[in-house]
């Protein structure tokens, strides 16, 4: 069975602790999702999960046949149009230029991108359309387990629901496994199974939640009713800070 | 392929665009035509007649193999420049360490007025083509070098982040992350680089040998022959604006497409 495995994972940046002692493991078409206030690592360890980054201390095993990643900001190549950036992951594994290339404009097609936005390079895309592309490549190599380092963070509303739901079909579908880090609990709380709680200095994990209905049957009004809840839990208060002083 | 055929297909548009700098360039004449009315043949010939001159000055054979000379001592010491500077501009880039010690001597190099380069050359080569070539490789070497070793060192961690998350083999992390960022920092230091060592082989060869234009500008001056010295500076302006404007800047404007 595919899984990813952290086992008393520590790391420290030179003489600065910033994680400690970290332990979990993702299963096959899981969501573990780690929440956490800016700057309390949280990059730093989906950066060690993802091999971005070396291990020191503890251990990281990754037993998923393919992982992909896609980033806060979209990071795009700007020298490349929008197909030729999305097919990047496909020539990778080696599929032919031309193979991927029909792919990649299928599944541009399907997150919304146009016919003529096909040959536009970044710099004449919105924001949103960069991520909309970001996210197309993560995704056109059909992973099996996905980073995702707050993808959502920049972007309105409608179009961070619109990704979502791409994300919860294929979690529906058990398709796709998901490590995802986030300040956001709402987002959390709609596509995650089991959620991390990360407090900072250092990093280190306080708590788990989990959630068991199908992210699928999850609405608004279950979101907004969990939030509230977990909002009152006093870990999430000391964690984020969120008692009035 | 496809992108040569695509600078070819837009050479005719790019062309089009150039009638503001030949008005420009024809204002320009105006004035000069202005000047030798005021100040006479001597000082400064008419249009018309330094144009009579390098008419015939083309014609000539002597000339033209001069004119070889001097084109074959500024490409040799730019390609050995362009190949030397960019590589160890790239390996230096790769390097911290290599990179902070090169600093200080790309300083020293490019702080050099090449007219000392020229005297030193003069007295390890003597008078010759190799203190011409020797000459050309130190001026323009610095601009290839600090061209390549920004190029690398600026290269975004993002992007290597991201390549590494997609697991792209090395040809490809190299041909489509690093080589068009470095690239977009090579060309330009090659252009400059190349307008360098145009200026500095006619400065050399004036100094140091008896034969290429430069030594032909030379001989204009020792006999107050001021139609054939302006003749010369248009050759010389006329062939580096060719090189510049037909041919290096449309490949400039197809690199270049992806910038803001």
């Amino acid at each position: 069975m595919e899984r990813l495995e952290v086992k008393n994972l520590n790391h420290s940046f030179g003489f600065t602790e910033v994680l400690r002692d970290i332990n979990f493991t993702l299963k096959k078409g899981q969501v573990l999702s780690v929440v956490g206030p800016s700057g309390g690592g949280k990059t730093t360890l989906l950066h060690l999960c993802a091999n971005l980054l070396d291990v020191e201390e503890g251990n990281v095993t990754n037993s998923f046949v393919s992982t992909s990643f896609a980033f806060q900001d979209a990071r795009l190549l700007p020298w490349k149009n929008v197909i030729d950036n999305i097919s990047l992951g496909l020539l990778a594994k080696g599929m032919s230029k031309a193979k991927s290339i029909i792919e990649s404009k299928e599944i541009a097609l399907r997150f919304g991108l146009e016919e003529n936005d096909f040959d536009k390079f970044p710099k004449d895309l919105s924001g949103g359309m960069r991520q909309r592309v970001s996210f197309a490549r993560a995704l056109v190599v059909k992973p099996s387990l996905l980073f995702l380092d707050e993808p959502f963070s920049a972007l309105d509303i409608g179009l961070k629901k619109e990704l979502q739901t791409i994300l919860i079909d294929k979690i529906d579908k058990k398709e796709i496994s998901i490590l995802f880090i986030t300040h956001d609990l709402m987002e959390a709380i709609r596509l995650s199974d089991e959620i991390l709680l990360l407090k900072s200095d250092p990093g280190h994990i306080v708590k788990k939640f989990s959630y068991d209905l199908a992210q699928k049957e999850r609405d608004d009004k279950y979101v907004y009713n969990e939030s509230a809840k977990i909002l009152q839990d006093e870990e999430i208060i000391s964690t984020f800070e969120l008692a009035l002083k | 392929m496809k992108f040569a055929l695509k600078i070819l297909k837009d050479f005719p548009a790019y062309l089009w665009s150039g009638w503001g700098a030949i008005a420009s360039i024809f204002l320009f004449i105006a004035v000069w035509d202005m000047g030798n009315q005021i100040y006479g043949d001597l000082v400064l010939p008419s249009p018309i007649e330094t144009f009579k001159t390098l008419s015939l000055m083309l014609q000539d054979k002597d000339v033209l193999t001069e004119i070889n000379i001097t084109l074959y001592r500024a490409s040799l010491g730019f390609a050995f420049s362009l190949v030397i500077g960019s590589a160890l501009g790239l390996l230096a880039g790769f390097f911290i360490t290599a990179s902070m010690m090169s600093r200080p001597i790309v300083t020293i190099l490019v702080g050099m007025p090449p007219i000392a380069w020229i005297v030193l050359a003069m007295i390890w080569f003597g008078m010759g083509d190799e203190t011409v070539i020797f000459t050309v490789i130190v001026a323009s070497f610095p601009i290839m070098f600090v061209g390549a070793l920004q190029g690398t060192r600026t290269l975004d961690g993002d992007l290597k982040d991201m390549a590494k998350s997609f697991k792209l083999p090395w040809h490809m992390k190299f041909f489509d992350v690093y080589f068009p960022h470095i690239f977009s920092y090579l060309f330009p230091a090659w252009v400059s680089g190349l307008g360098m060592a145009w200026k500095i082989v006619i400065m050399a060869e004036l100094l140091a040998t008896s034969d290429g234009i430069g030594a032909s500008l030379a001989v204009a001056r020792s006999q107050l022959d001021t139609p054939t010295a302006l003749s010369i500076v248009v050759i010389m302006i006329v062939s580096l604006m060719f090189i510049e404007y037909i041919i290096l800047e449309p490949i400039k404007r197809e690199v270049e497409l992806w910038r803001d």
